[in-house]
């Protein structure tokens, strides 16, 4: 368990990337605050992963620097488990740096805490996708881990275990709080989760708007701060219906 | 909630099970009564005379010559252990060297010609370098089994290496997970399910490459059985040579197939 937030630190200055000619990430400043829950939204190839594998330390950038302090951890949207490895075996990668002692208490509580006793051994393949993430959710906060990235870590689950997958983490983060920079392409998922949402322009990717939702989690996307939130990014994206488009029809 | 049982195919869920295991030994059963009965019309029908082409009655009567004399389990024993120490000693340096192979892209650019050219060569090849090197008995078979099963093994494991999905290693790099222990932890396992498939092919290369090794520099085994048959001009004890070789080669296979029922290799053969 970890009780000190404090020490956990991530920014990037004047961060930029390139693959050969094409130019995914241009003068990118971003710093996220010990606990903060940051939510990246942009369309589908605007250099989100890029992003993400700079912060994990994956890809050195080409120009700009990282600054990162902590335990960081990824959650990928799927097949990051081991498949040779039963779900305590995965689980306990977590805790591969921590104490000995306390693994099997910390492993029994992981797995009660993602609600699936009776499958402690099992594969990953003969687990539900929605039960996956849920052992990648456990492995990654397992142990002393300070800051969680999430590669759209849905968006491979059919929607209704989406929703629930929401919650689930939200109340995961509640007992064991950690600094999160979630990428998502979904709205709905950025406004339900977010202390802060960044919304990306395409290629070469800027922060082209920063939204702060204050309401406290867990919230509904039919909250009021979420329905303003969603107004604002789909304005953004020049996806909103105004009434003169109403008018017209 | 248990999803194991609902993803059973539907012909592999337990009604359909009894009527699938008669076909499973019904259907082959069929074939091969088929394949005797065109054996023996064959030879009733004098297609090839007599001398060349043994009935199945023939057949059977030398088995039981061979089992009395006592040469028959004498040569089994000797071209397993053959086959066995050839093959242990390929895989104990092909599974290495194709792991190292894998990781390092530069030594595969540099190794990578000399193996596929040493791929091509037929192991009859060597023959002549075995007996001049190893004189007679077990270690010349030995070697020529060793250079039919090393270089198919190394490459095939060199290849699987390569073809590791990169979310492993970026999970690996997330978990500290560094050199030896990213051999032994990440890469080994996740290319453990393609190692066994690969054994199983190289295994059978090897088994019908004894057959040729021993026609030379031994003095018993099953392809020198077969040898000195033919030398005699009894080809009914040569095909109950060949009876057995078939029958050992694919028991072996249903040995080494039981290594892909391991629980922690599974998933290689279930997506």
């Amino acid at each position: 368990m970890k009780d000190n937030q404090l020490t956990s630190g991530l920014s990037l200055q004047n961060v930029s990337h390139a693959y050969g000619e094409v130019k995914v990430l241009q003068n990118l400043n971003l710093t996220v605050k010990p606990g903060e829950f940051v939510v990246l939204v942009g369309p589908s190839g605007c250099g989100k992963t890029t992003l993400l594998n700079l912060l994990s330390g994956y890809l050195q950038p080409q120009s700009g620097s990282v600054h990162r302090e902590g335990i960081i951890r990824t959650v990928y949207q799927q097949d990051g488990l081991f498949p040779w490895l039963t779900v305590t075996e995965n689980i306990s990668m977590g805790l591969r740096l921590a104490d000995k002692s306390r693994h099997k208490n910390e492993l029994r509580e992981l797995i009660e805490l993602i609600h699936l006793q009776g499958f402690e051994n099992h594969y990953p393949h003969q687990l539900s996708g929605g039960m996956r993430q849920r052992v990648e959710l456990a492995r990654v906060i397992a142990g002393d881990s300070d800051i969680l990235l999430m590669d759209e870590p849905f968006s491979a689950l059919d929607y209704q275990t989406r929703l629930r997958m929401r919650l689930e983490l939200v109340r995961l983060l509640q007992k064991r709080p950690r600094t999160v920079v979630f990428v998502t392409h979904d709205i709905e998922e950025a406004v339900q989760l977010a202390d802060r949402v960044l919304v990306l322009a395409d290629r070469p990717s800027y922060i082209s708007r920063e939204l702060q939702i204050t309401s406290p989690r867990p919230r509904n996307t039919t909250d009021d701060t979420a329905v303003e939130a969603t107004k604002a990014i789909l304005h953004e994206f020049g996806l909103e219906v105004t009434d003169n488009d109403k008018n017209k029809l | 909630m248990n999803k194991t049982d609902e993803s059973l195919p539907l012909h592999l869920s337990p009604i359909f099970q009894r009527p699938q295991r008669m076909k499973a030994i019904g259907l082959p059963l069929v074939v091969f009564i088929c394949f005797l009965a065109t054996w023996w019309f064959a030879c009733k029908f004098n297609i090839f005379p007599s001398y060349a082409m043994p009935s199945p009655m023939d057949v059977l009567k030398s088995f039981k010559e061979e089992i009395v004399a006592g040469r028959l389990v004498n040569d089994i024993v000797a071209s397993l252990w053959r086959v066995f120490i050839g093959f242990f000693i390929s895989a104990a340096l092909a599974i290495p060297a194709g792991l190292w192979l894998g990781q390092h892209a530069a030594s595969r650019q540099a190794f990578l010609p000399l193996l596929n050219f040493f791929r091509f060569l037929s192991p009859l090849a060597w023959i002549p370098f075995a007996i001049l090197w190893f004189h007679i008995g077990d270690k010349p078979a030995v070697f020529l089994i060793f250079m039919s099963a090393f270089f198919p093994l190394a490459l095939a494991v060199m290849s699987a290496v390569a073809t590791i999905p990169t979310i492993y290693f970026r999970v690996a790099y997330d978990y500290n997970y560094k050199g030896f222990e990213l051999l032994t932890k990440v890469t080994f396992p996740a290319v453990l399910p393609q190692i066994i498939t690969s054994l199983r092919v190289v295994y059978g290369i090897a088994w019908v490459v004894i057959v040729a090794a021993e026609m030379v520099g031994c003095q018993d085994g099953l392809g020198y059985g077969i040898w000195e048959a033919r030398n005699g001009l009894r080809l009914d004890s040569a095909v109950c040579y060949m009876v057995i070789i078939g029958l050992l080669g694919m028991g072996i296979d249903r040995l080494l197939v039981q290594l892909t029922k391991l629980p922690n290799v599974r998933w290689g053969y279930e997506r």
